[in-house]
């Protein structure tokens, strides 16, 4: 540091503090509000510390669901369940679709590579929000509405993983390959024995940050799910608080706010070194 | 770009990328086409034939009020969303890399709200806003200011932007500190060192050393603001009151699946993908002259 004015020292901490608390501030009422009685919210102020009835609220929101609401009485567990399968489907889909193309455009020549390379580069960045009602229509005519393969495929449709594996792939030395070939190793042998094992740290970046981009999904899961036992949670908190809003269950919406976003902060915090890393290579 | 060792044959290398290419047809190619032809048609009142129209959806969109009024909100929520979450990102980002220690644990502590879903993030600042319980409203109320965000567009659009900028100040802090963190320290000992004050070496040496990395987030920032938000928009307003929260990407969806108008959600849908076309093009343009650097 150029300067070290005691003075600018805590004035730094004090503006970051600052930040962590408007940050942190929403988080923590939620919390509040996610112990305490339907009471202690329809009458404001909130109180700031946390209630009595966390045990009560959770097991409610968990096992037995919102008694309020469309959908209502669905236990959160089972929403939980199905973010679940949804996020890893769409986590584990996307790298293995990945890894293998760009194995082949990176260590292979062959006929309409290009074209094909462009193909799948052209869907990069394309949300799937532009092209939601034909997608939908696609899925519906597959009878895929309503079950776990129509959650998760149109969402693997992208190819920022296979961007960041083919640029990772570019790095790797010539003389690996060359080395493995003149033991006479096969492509595959090489695939799984080599390449695999060096790309573990992308392979977990990518993880942490697709694993959120799956569970957070909103639009896809609304559309895609009628059934109420299909339903994700992060969708499914919306329906919990019907039009006229005095009617919700606070509580047990509050701790099933809390629910939704708890395995993916876990993520995030866990593999924190992983997450900076994907974050700042894969959206590069 | 090639690699100059590789291996033979070519059905190897077709069964590899055939899992991708196959999902992206179905799932990427057939639907866009799928939405480029429908933007050609209009639907008959009762859904059983379709007439073709040539761009008549187009020009019916482009005179169109309330799409209008929708391009004009988007841009109003996309700029107001991507400037309030990069200064703010930018400026904690400043503070953290002034210090020697414990950059580390203000990063943990501001990073993990990326994982919040954009619907989730919705939910708790409706509940901070809801006009009878919420707490803000509350003491809003004590102040004299009446809050009711169903009503009143202005405080609706207001808590939109307020709560799709919160989630996304950790993204733009941790990029503008890695950016930071990639200036050479010896570049702004030297500007200290011949007399420039620290607002005077952030403007004249960090800002612009700074910009590729903030033109980068500008671009990623409005495309977040273009659609991921859909889920913050459909928590707290529903588009409401009376469409003044209506973004490009919400239109598509209640044209297309509240209102069933099929021939004009389709021609949305297609202007959408050109604007994230163009918005690629450029980001790749900014991605080639950085590899030149």
């Amino acid at each position: 540091m150029v300067e070290k004015k005691k003075s600018g020292y805590w004035l730094t901490h004090l503006g970051l503090i600052l930040g962590v608390l408007f940050i942190f501030f929403p988080v923590w009422l939620t919390f509040v509000a996610s112990t305490v009685t339907q009471d202690a919210i329809i009458y404001p102020p909130l109180p700031m510390l946390p209630g009595t009835e966390f045990f009560e609220n959770y097991a409610n929101a968990l096992f037995r669901g919102s008694p309020e609401g469309y959908g209502a009485k669905v236990p959160v567990i089972k929403m939980m369940i199905n973010s679940a399968i949804m996020a890893i489907g769409i986590t584990v889909g996307k790298i293995i679709i990945s890894l293998l193309s760009a194995f082949a455009f990176v260590y292979f020549r062959f006929p309409f590579r290009n074209l094909c390379f462009w193909l799948i580069f052209i869907t990069l960045m394309l949300p799937v929000e532009v092209r939601i009602v034909p997608t939908y229509e696609v899925v519906a005519n597959l009878n895929l509405l309503n079950t776990y393969t129509g959650l998760i495929f149109p969402l693997i449709a992208s190819a920022t993983a296979t961007f960041l594996f083919r640029q990772f792939f570019m790095t790797i030395p010539d003389e690996m390959v060359e080395a493995a070939r003149m033991d006479g190793c096969s492509p595959m042998r090489f695939f799984f024995d080599i390449l695999i094992p060096i790309s573990k740290t992308n392979i977990a970046a990518l993880f942490v940050i697709l694993f959120i981009f799956g569970w957070n999904q909103y639009l896809w899961p609304l559309l895609m799910t009628t059934d109420p036992d299909m339903r994700t949670i992060v969708m499914a908190i919306d329906s919990m608080i019907p039009t006229g809003d005095d009617y919700a269950h606070w509580p047990t919406v509050m701790a099933t706010a809390m629910l939704a976003m708890v395995p993916p902060v876990i993520v995030v915090i866990s593999m924190q070194k992983f997450f900076v890393k994907g974050l700042l290579e894969s959206d590069k | 770009m090639d690699k100059r060792v590789f291996f033979k044959g070519w059905w190897l290398p077709a069964l590899l990328v055939a899992p991708q290419l196959l999902i992206s047809f179905v799932f990427f190619f057939y639907p866009s086409g799928q939405a480029i032809w429908n933007s050609l048609f209009l639907p008959d009142p009762f859904g059983l034939k379709t007439e073709f129209v040539g761009l008549d959806n187009f020009r019916f969109l482009l005179s169109d009020p309330y799409y209008l009024a929708s391009f004009k909100t988007t841009i109003i929520f996309s700029t107001a969303v991507s400037v309030s979450s990069m200064a703010l990102g930018l400026y904690l980002a400043a503070l953290a890399d002034r210090l020697i220690k414990g950059a580390g644990v203000y990063q943990t502590l501001l990073i993990w709200p990326y994982a919040i879903a954009p619907a989730i993030a919705g939910v708790l600042w409706l509940f901070m806003f809801n006009g009878n319980i919420g707490l803000a409203s509350y003491y809003l109320k004590g102040l004299g200011y009446e809050w009711n965000h169903t009503l009143k567009g202005d405080q609706a659009m207001f808590l939109v932007i307020l709560a799709s900028s919160w989630g996304r100040i950790s993204y733009n802090f941790l990029f503008f500190l890695a950016g930071l963190q990639a200036i050479p320290k010896s570049i702004i000992e030297a500007a200290a060192i011949d007399g420039a004050s620290f607002w005077k070496r952030f403007g004249t040496i960090v800002i612009p050393l700074l910009s590729p990395i903030t033109f980068f987030l500008l671009v990623v920032n409005i495309v977040y603001a273009f659609f991921d938000t859909f889920g913050v928009i459909h928590t707290i307003t529903s588009g409401g009151p009376e469409q003044s929260t209506t973004i490009l990407v919400y239109k598509v969806f209640s044209d297309g699946f509240v209102s069933q108008d099929l021939g004009s959600s389709a021609a949305q849908s297609v202007i959408l993908l050109v604007l994230v076309g163009i918005l690629t093009v450029i980001q790749f343009k900014y991605i080639e002259r950085k590899v030149h650097y």
